[in-house]
C-alpha cells in the first residue's frame, strides 16, 4: 500500500477508538455510523468495498475482508430522512419511470450526485446481486455496473414455486464456486477456507439470535413492535457474519426477555395485536406507530424482518458453505404465493394477531402481487380481517395520510368489535 | 392483402380458434412469453397456443392484482378467470420478470388448470452453469409433460418440431425483409397479424400459409411502388395494439423491424441441428437476442438495437412498452442514450390497457416523424 497522509492515518485512527468506544455501549446508531465511516475510508485504508443486494450470500465478503454495502439499507436511509421524494424525482429526469422501485431509483439518482443523508455510498469496487428477492436487482445492478463499470456478479437463486428441485440445488452450488473465485480474482488472494467456516458460524449464530429476539413478541404484552424490529433488523442485513452484530443481539436478547419477565409491553396499553407485511413505509413509521398506539394497537411482529432468519433450517452447521445454496435460494420472497400464506398463517397464529396490516408497495412486486391471495387465505382459514394500505416505502408522492388514517380508523373498528371491546 | 385475411381473424376472435381446436381433438397449452419451448410442446402431439391480455375489461383480475401490475399479466388472467380459456389441457410460464412470476402462482391457485408447468430457466444466459441448468431444466419440461399428456417424446418427434419451427422462423424473418427493402408491399397491420396469429395458428397449417403470403409478396416485389414514408424501427416487449401501424403509416412513416418478443425476437436465431435436441433449444435462447427479463451481458440490448437501426437504415426508433413493465422501464435510458450518440433520435410511448386517444397518438407521432 502507498504510504498515507498524515491527515489519513489520524482519520482512520480516531473510527478505530470511535468503534472501540461504542464497543462498549453498542448503540445502532453509532455501530451504523462507524461501518459507514469505514466503508466511505476503505479506498485509503486500501480495502475493497462490494455493494450487495440485501438477501444477498455475504458471508465469502466477510471472509475476504471486503466491505459490504447495502444500496437497500441505503434506501431504507433515505426513506426515512424523507429524502427519497427529491431522489426519485431526479431519477425521472433521468428516464427512469416512476413505477419502479423506489430502492432503485433513489440509488440510481443518489449515485449521481452523492446525495442522501450519508452523501451517498462509497464507489464500489465489485458488485454482488442475488436476484433471490427479485428481477429489479438486476436490472438495477446492470445500470450500476454500466455507470460505475465494475465487475458484477450474478448469483442466480431461481425462483421456487412449489419445493426446490434438485436441478436447481446443482446449479446453485456450482455458483457458490464461481462467487468464490470471482471474488479472488477481484482480490487478489485466495479465500480461507477456515476464515469462510468461522464466518459461517458467525453468521448462523446471528440468525438465530435474530430470530430469538423477534419471537419474544409472541408474549403478551410484547416487549417491542415491529417498528422497533425495523430499526434493529439494520444488523442482521448489513453485517451478519461479524462477531459484532452476535455481542448487539445478545445484549438485546436479555434486555426483551427481562421486560418479558416483568411485564413491561411496547405500548403502554397492548389491547390488539397486529401483524405487518411487506416492507416498512419508511418516512411514516413514526406517524403509523403512534396512529396505532393510538388505538392501543401493537405491531407485534411483521414478515419482512423475519426474512433475515427465515431459513435457518436449511442451514448445515457443520457445513455452511455447501448449505448456503438452499438457505439463499428457498428465502420468503424466492417461493410461492401459497407458501407465503402458509408462513403468514403460522406467524398468525405464534404471535396471536387479531388482524393484519398490508402494505400493498407500489414499488416492490415480488412481494405485493400475491396480497390479495393472501389475504383472502387468512381470512378464510383464520377469519381475521386484514387491511390493505397501498403506499410506498420511499416515495411519498403514494401516500395520503388523510385516507389512511381513516381506513385505519375503520380497520380498528372492525377488531374492537370483534374482539368485544 | 387477402393472404392475411386468416391471420386478422385468428387475432380477432382467438378464444373461437382455441375452442375450434379442441372440439377437434387437439390438446392445446398455452403458454406465456417468448422463451416457451414450443418445440417440446409440439413434439409431444400437443398445439403451443400463445396466450395475450384478453383486452376486455378488467373484472376478476382484480381481486388478484393490484392496479400497478402490467396490462398483459392482468389480462391474461382476466381471460382465464371469466373462461375464456376453458380450451387448454394446460399453461405453461417460463420464468421472467416479477410480475409474470407472481402470474404463475395465482393462476395455479385459481385457475388450477388439468396441467400447470413452471419453467425456472437462469437469469442469466452467459455462463456455462447457466447453460447446463437450461438444459436440465428442459429435460424436466420434457419429462413432465410427456407423463402429463401421456406419450412419448422422441429425440426424432423433437428433431422434427425443431424443422418445422425452424422453418416458421425462417419464413417470419423473409416476411420482415421482404417489407424491409420494399415497405410498400405490404402494411405494417398486416406484417404485425401475420406474426402474432402465427402463434396461436395451427402449425402444420402455418408452414402453408406463411409461404403463400411470402410467395404472393415476392410476386409483387418488383413492381412494388416505391414508399416513401420515413423508416423507423419500434423497440419494446409486446405490442397489443395493431391500430399503432396505421397511425404511424398516416403520419408519413413506416415500420422496418423490430425488437419485440411479438416480432423479431420471436423469428431471430434457428435452433442448430445438434446431437441432443434440448441443448440445440437452449443453444437458442443463448444465442437470440436477449429480453431484458435475462442477462446477456451490460450492453448486449443497446448495442442490438443500434444494430438493427443501422442495418435497417431506420431514421428512428419508437420505445414502446407496456406501463409497470419493469424490465423495459429500466433498460430504457441507456438504450436511448446508445441511439442519442449515433445522432439516431428516439420517442417514447407507455400504454396500458388501453390506447390513447387516436388525436393524441397522431399529433405525437407527427411531431416526431416531421423531425426525422
Ligand atoms: S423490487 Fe422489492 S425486493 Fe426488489 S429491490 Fe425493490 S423493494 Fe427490494
Ligand atoms: S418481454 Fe421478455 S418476459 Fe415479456 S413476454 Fe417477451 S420475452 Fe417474455
Ligand atoms: S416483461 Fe413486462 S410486459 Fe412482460 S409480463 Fe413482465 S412486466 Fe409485463
Amino acid at each position: 500500500m502507498n504510504k498515507m497522509p498524515e491527515i489519513v492515518l489520524f482519520f482512520l485512527a480516531k473510527i478505530k477508538k470511535l468503534a472501540l468506544h461504542f464497543k462498549k455501549k453498542k448503540k445502532m446508531k453509532e455501530i451504523m455510523m462507524v461501518y459507514y465511516m469505514e466503508a466511505k475510508s476503505a479506498r485509503i485504508s486500501g480495502r475493497k468495498v462490494a455493494w450487495i443486494t440485501s438477501g444477498g450470500p455475504v458471508e465469502p465478503l466477510i471472509a475476504m475482508d471486503v466491505i459490504p454495502v447495502y444500496p437497500e439499507n441505503h434506501g431504507a436511509m433515505i426513506g426515512a430522512s424523507k429524502m427519497g421524494t427529491d431522489l426519485c424525482e431526479k431519477s425521472e429526469s433521468m428516464g427512469y419511470s416512476s413505477d419502479l422501485c423506489s430502492y432503485a431509483r433513489s440509488d440510481i439518482a443518489c449515485a449521481t450526485v452523492n446525495g442522501g443523508p450519508i452523501g451517498g455510498l462509497p464507489r464500489p469496487d465489485m458488485l454482488i446481486c442475488c436476484n433471490n428477492i427479485c428481477g429489479t436487482v438486476l436490472k438495477w445492478y446492470e445500470v450500476q455496473a454500466r455507470y460505475f463499470n465494475v465487475p458484477l456478479f450474478i448469483f442466480d437463486t431461481p425462483f421456487c414455486h412449489v419445493g426446490y428441485a434438485e436441478e436447481v440445488q446443482r446449479y446453485v452450488r456450482s455458483q457458490l464456486d464461481e462467487y468464490v473465485l470471482f471474488l479472488e480474482k477481484a482480490c487478489g488472494k485466495k479465500m480461507d477456507s477456515d476464515h469462510l467456516k468461522a464466518v459461517g458460524k458467525l453468521s448462523l449464530e446471528g440468525q438465530r439470535l435474530w430470530q430469538a429476539v423477534l419471537a419474544t413478541t409472541a408474549n403478551s404484552p410484547a416487549p417491542m413492535t415491529a417498528f422497533d424490529a425495523f430499526y434493529h433488523l439494520a444488523l442482521i442485513v448489513t453485517l451478519r457474519g461479524t462477531p459484532l452484530v452476535i455481542d448487539y443481539y445478545t445484549q438485546l436478547l436479555e434486555k426483551m426477555k427481562d421486560r418479558v419477565a416483568r411485564g413491561i409491553g411496547a405500548i403502554p396499553n397492548e389491547k390488539y395485536r397486529l401483524l405487518w407485511d411487506n416492507i416498512p413505509i419508511w418516512p411514516r413509521t413514526r406517524w403509523l406507530s403512534e396512529k396505532l398506539a393510538s388505538h392501543n394497537a401493537c405491531l407485534v411482529a411483521d414478515t419482512y424482518t423475519s426474512a433475515w432468519c427465515g431459513t435457518t433450517k436449511y442451514i448445515d452447521e457443520n457445513n455452511f458453505f455447501d448449505s448456503m445454496a438452499e438457505a439463499y435460494t428457498r428465502i420468503y420472497l424466492n417461493i410461492g404465493v401459497d407458501e407465503m400464506a402458509r408462513i403468514v398463517l403460522e406467524m398468525v397464529d405464534m404471535y396471536k394477531v387479531d388482524g393484519i396490516v398490508m402494505h400493498s408497495n407500489r414499488s416492490c412486486k415480488p412481494y405485493s402481487l400475491g396480497q390479495y391471495d393472501i389475504q383472502k387465505i387468512v381470512e378464510k382459514e383464520r377469519g381475521i380481517p386484514c387491511l390493505m394500505i397501498e403506499a410506498d416505502m420511499v416515495d411519498e408522492r403514494s401516500f395520503s395520510e388523510s385516507q389512511v388514517s381513516t381506513r385505519i380508523d375503520a380497520f380498528m373498528e372492525i377488531i374492537k368489535e370483534r374482539k368485544g371491546a | 392483402m387477402k393472404e392475411a385475411d386468416e391471420f386478422h381473424a385468428i387475432l380477432k376472435d382467438p378464444v373461437s380458434y382455441g375452442r375450434k381446436m379442441k372440439e377437434q381433438g387437439r390438446k392445446i397449452v398455452g403458454y406465456f412469453c417468448s422463451y416457451t419451448p414450443e418445440e417440446i410442446i409440439y413434439a409431444a402431439g400437443a398445439h403451443p397456443f400463445r396466450i395475450f391480455a384478453s383486452g376486455e375489461n378488467i373484472h376478476f383480475a382484480d381481486a388478484h392484482f393490484q392496479s400497478y401490475c402490467c396490462s398483459l399479466v392482468r389480462g391474461a388472467l382476466e381471460g382465464a378467470l371469466a373462461g375464456n380459456l376453458d380450451f387448454l389441457d394446460g399453461a405453461v410460464f417460463p420464468h421472467t420478470c416479477d410480475s409474470i412470476q407472481r402470474l404463475s402462482d395465482i393462476w395455479r391457485m385459481n385457475v388450477k388448470g388439468p396441467f400447470h408447468a413452471d419453467i425456472v430457466l437462469p437469469v442469466k444466459l452467459d455462463t456455462e452453469s447457466a447453460r447446463s441448468y437450461m438444459i436440465d431444466v428442459l429435460r424436466k419440461f420434457r419429462k413432465d409433460l410427456a407423463s402429463h399428456l401421456r406419450v412419448e417424446i422422441t429425440d426424432d418427434m423433437l428433431k422434427n418440431a425443431i424443422g418445422t419451427f425452424n422453418t416458421i422462423r425462417r419464413s417470419l424473418k423473409r416476411l420482415y425483409e421482404l417489407k424491409a427493402e420494399n415497405p410498400g408491399i405490404i402494411s405494417g397491420r398486416d406484417v404485425y397479424a401475420i406474426v402474432k396469429a402465427s402463434m396461436m395458428m395451427d402449425r402444420d397449417h402455418l408452414t402453408e400459409a406463411l409461404p403463400a403470403v411470402i410467395g404472393e409478396l415476392e410476386k409483387k416485389k418488383g413492381n412494388a411502388e416505391l414508399y416513401a414514408g420515413k423508416r423507423i424501427v419500434l423497440a419494446g416487449g409486446i405490442c397489443n395494439h395493431p391500430d399503432i401501424y396505421r397511425i404511424i403509416e398516416d403520419a408519413g412513416a413506416v415500420v422496418v423491424w423490430d425488437d419485440f418478443c411479438t416480432g423479431s425476437r420471436y423469428f431471430e436465431e434457428s435452433v442448430k441441428d445438434n446431437a441432443d435436441p434440448m441443448a440445440a433449444i437452449a443453444g437458442r435462447y443463448i444465442e437470440r437476442p436477449v429480453c431484458p427479463a435475462k442477462h446477456a451481458g451490460i450492453f448486449t440490448r443497446g448495442e442490438n438495437l443500434l444494430k438493427i437501426a443501422k442495418e435497417k437504415d431506420a431514421r428512428g426508433v419508437v420505445f414502446l412498452f407496456l406501463k409497470f413493465c419493469d424490465p423495459h422501464a429500466f433498460d430504457y435510458p441507456y438504450m436511448k442514450e446508445f441511439l442519442d450518440r449515433e445522432g439516431i433520435p428516439s420517442m417514447m410511448l407507455e400504454v396500458e390497457d388501453q390506447l390513447p386517444s387516436e388525436g393524441q397518438l397522431r399529433t405525437r407521432f407527427e411531431t416526431f416523424v416531421d423531425m426525422l
